[in-house]
């Protein structure tokens, strides 16, 4: 059956606890998972005390600062620091999202950090996504079309058709719902996740592809797409407010609807 | 899981295992079954619960009598028929979901598979008998 509890080397211990300085009024407990799988000692939970009055609003700010202040062998991922690039995507008090979005006075006590659920954990914060990426390559995230465009012009498409790419181009692959996923959890290896049958209904839904029948194909798997059960955490965790969930029951639609 | 072209373990690409053995070009035939006989089971098993109940305490003469005229003996087959489908399908996926090892997942459907057939066969046998 599925595994749901830790093996022993993966049990989390109590780390280290940083006081905050002498004299700091505003202080914030953050408890960040540590796990450096070089050291061969098991992940650990490491408690920093943060002086809000000298720290920016989100909880990237807060990382920032403790990496550079505090603790620079502290590791994520981050780059644009404002929910464009998807890097910095991690669990922040329970629930999947982006630290340079998640603003920190929206944690009650404690702010419990972790990386997204079940990935191998490449260090600290960073979880490896090859399979991730792996699985988007796979559905072909390209236009495909065997009608040349048209000479020295841009393929065309109404408002109308425009429009049903909208909630879907936003998309920016921070893999926030498939590590939410329940089944991901389980059969990530076979199942695509929400994130990736998002990306492959982007493709389907637009109106200058003329590859939809074979994409629909790739999709038509018990394992593929059909283990998504509407548990709606994708919908319910995703930092852009997007909605994998209704995606994968549009494609459903599509499947029944060419069979009939 | 059991997947050989899934696991992790081989020094395949992770482009190669994702792709594994294909698209198994089904499931949408088993999703909608489920999704109908769901649907169909809503007025059945609401018809059953209420006969049902307003056939508590009624003889025993007066309960075969029921069961025997045709409008109820065929709405009672139809009910058998689409539980039992639907009972098979469900847990189906939750094997599918849940079983990592690969005889595990085929036995257990397998199984699942004969007990519904054959308390479907024995429910319906059961009628039959009464109303033909």
């Amino acid at each position: 059956m599925a595994t749901f509890t830790l093996p022993k080397n993966s049990t989390i211990q109590q780390g280290k606890s940083y006081k905050a300085e002498p004299g700091a009024k505003n202080v914030k407990s953050f408890r960040i998972y540590r796990f450096d799988p070089d050291s061969g000692e098991n992940p650990r939970t490491d408690t920093f005390e943060i002086d809000l009055d000298k720290c920016g609003p989100m909880v990237l700010d807060a990382i920032i600062k403790i990496k550079n202040e505090v603790d620079s062998t502290l590791t994520f991922r981050r780059s644009c620091r404002e929910g464009i690039c998807g890097s910095c995507s991690m669990n922040i008090d329970g629930l999947n999202t982006l630290a340079c979005l998640k603003p920190i006075e929206d944690v009650k006590g404690d702010v419990k950090i972790s990386p997204l659920p079940h990935l191998p954990v490449v260090k600290d914060l960073v979880p490896d996504l090859s399979q991730l990426y792996a699985q988007l390559r796979s559905i072909e995230p390209w236009l495909k079309s065997d009608t040349p465009p048209p000479p020295d012009a841009e393929r065309r498409q109404s408002k109308e058709e425009r429009a049903k790419l909208d909630g879907m181009w936003e998309c920016i692959l921070c893999f926030c719902c498939s590590t939410a996923c329940p089944s991901y959890w389980w059969n990530g290896d076979r199942y695509l996740g929400p994130a990736v049958l998002l990306q492959a209904y982007r493709w389907i839904a637009d109106s200058r592809d003329e590859a939809t029948g074979a994409r629909l194909d790739d999709l038509q798997d018990p394992f593929r797409l059909y283990r998504c059960h509407t548990i709606m955490n994708c919908a319910r965790t995703c930092p852009k407010g997007l909605n994998p969930a209704a995606a994968i029951g549009k494609i459903k639609q599509m499947l029944v609807e060419r069979e009939t | 899981m059991a997947n050989e072209y899934a696991k992790n373990t081989v020094l395949r690409s992770p482009l190669g295992r994702v792709r594994g053995l294909g698209s198994a070009k089904g499931g949408t035939h088993h999703w909608w079954m489920q999704r109908v006989t769901s649907a169909a089971l809503l007025p059945l098993t609401l018809w059953f619960a209420l006969s049902a109940a307003s056939l508590a305490g009624a003889p025993y003469e007066e309960a075969r009598a029921w069961i025997a005229h045709p409008v109820n003996a065929v709405l009672l087959l139809a009910s058998i028929a689409l539980a039992f489908h639907h009972t098979a399908a469900g847990m189906q996926v939750i094997m599918e979901d849940y079983a990592n090892q690969e005889w595990v997942k085929v036995g257990s459907i397998l199984a699942i598979k004969a007990i519904c057939w054959l308390l479907a066969i024995a429910s319906a046998l059961a009628v039959l008998r009464i109303a033909v």
